[in-house]
């Protein structure tokens, strides 16, 4: 009896070692996980980043005060649904004081680059999406439901820092962008 | 030791296997409605079709009313079969809303989409009506219980069938298949591939 209560403990403690592999949902206040995204290669998506060149960036690299990654997939049906909105919502800051200080991108979870391509066809997207078909990206961010909105304050020391963090469709574009930008601390 | 050993083994196994599974992405459109069945064996059946062979035709109760026969397309439209394996479950609930987006990539080969799975009209209608309104027509397989998925050689040990794609020429050939590992999504180049083959 006493063997079995052993192998069950020391079957829990073998097993919790890939649990915590994969982190815990982003949080207001926290650190961003630290992840590489490939360059864009149209020109375009990279002036908007701010890039210069190379293979890899990361969320920090990005010239702005706050950025909004949104996690989707081209298979979440609430992500179809609200992929105008959002693109409501870039244009809101390009057409507006906010334009080259508030910066969205997206991240496709499962997706391949042919899905994203899939995904950024059909709605027009104008920002920069990137695939994350390996799920890598989605495992460094608690595996959330989709979409999911995390907002963070970039261009300062240290990694950029979750601001905000939000599941499913935001209810207001102008509420939203309001709020990034006093979160965030932009005048 | 030797037996404490093998239990240790089989308790790790069982929680290995109870955590798998969470890989797909989970749309918010279904909230705490998917099911996790956990990681399940790739495939679980044996086919008994190829490519090459005239596909085996059926009638089955559509979710919109009435019944769709596969001859029915024979000469007017290339059909592409989507078998999932069930309604709320994770990587199900995601494959059909991507095909519901590329309406396009079907319309450019003449090519029709049908969904199949083996579950009855109701729940269909509860499931699908998470996906936002599907532009393909879905079919129950429900009655006899999976005779179509058994007779493509699809139907898994469980009542469930696998998540299989069967592209179909004009000429009811049937020209490629793809019994995919159930726990994966089947990325969709590999059917826009396929599908730019039949022209």
């Amino acid at each position: 009896m006493k063997r079995w209560i052993r192998a069950v403990m020391m079957a829990a403690i073998l097993c919790w070692t890939p649990a915590t592999a994969s982190s815990a949902e982003p949080a207001a206040g926290q650190p961003l996980p630290d992840f590489a995204l490939a360059v864009p290669k149209d020109a375009g998506l990279r002036d908007y980043l701010g890039l210069s060149g190379g293979a890899t960036f990361r969320i920090g690299d990005i010239k702005a005060e706050a950025v909004v990654i949104e996690i989707f997939s081209m298979y979440c049906p609430y992500c179809q649904k609200e992929a105008p909105v959002v693109n409501e919502l870039y244009r809101k800051i390009e057409g507006g004081p906010l334009k080259g200080r508030i910066k969205l991108v997206g991240i496709g979870v499962g997706n391949s680059p042919f899905e994203v391509e899939t995904f950024r066809k059909k709605y027009a997207i104008p920002f920069p999406l990137f695939p994350d078909g390996d799920f890598t990206i989605h495992k460094l961010v608690g595996e959330v439901r989709t979409p999911f909105f995390i907002v963070l304050k970039t261009r300062q020391t240290g990694a950029p820092k979750v601001i905000h963090a939000k599941l499913g469709a935001f209810e207001s574009v102008d509420g939203f962008l309001e709020f990034v930008a006093k979160s965030a601390e932009i005048k | 030791m030797g037996r404490t050993a093998r239990r240790i083994a089989l308790v790790a196994g069982l929680a290995v296997l109870l955590w798998a599974g969470t890989a797909a992405a989970a749309s918010e459109a279904y909230r705490d409605n998917v099911y996790d069945p956990g990681k399940l064996k790739p495939v679980d059946s044996a086919l008994k079709v190829k490519v090459g062979q005239r596909a085996p035709d059926f009638t089955l109760k559509a979710l919109s009313g009435g019944t769709v026969t596969l001859g029915g397309f024979r000469g007017k439209k290339n059909v592409v079969l989507s078998f999932v394996p069930a309604a709320w479950t994770p990587v199900c609930s995601d494959q059909w809303p991507g095909y519901n987006i590329v309406k396009d990539l079907f319309d450019a080969h003449d090519a029709i989409l049908l969904g199949i799975t083996v579950d009855n009209i109701p729940t269909l209608f509860s499931w699908t009506n998470q996906m936002g309104k599907l532009w393909f027509p879905v079919l129950s397989d429900f009655y006899p219980h999976g005779a179509v998925a058994k007779r493509y050689g699809i139907l898994r040990s469980d009542g469930t069938s696998e998540r299989a794609l069967f592209v179909i020429d004009k000429k009811g050939v049937i020209r490629y298949i793809d019994v995919h590992d159930i726990n994966e999504r089947p990325p969709l180049e590999a059917l826009a591939a396929e599908l730019e083959k039949l022209r």
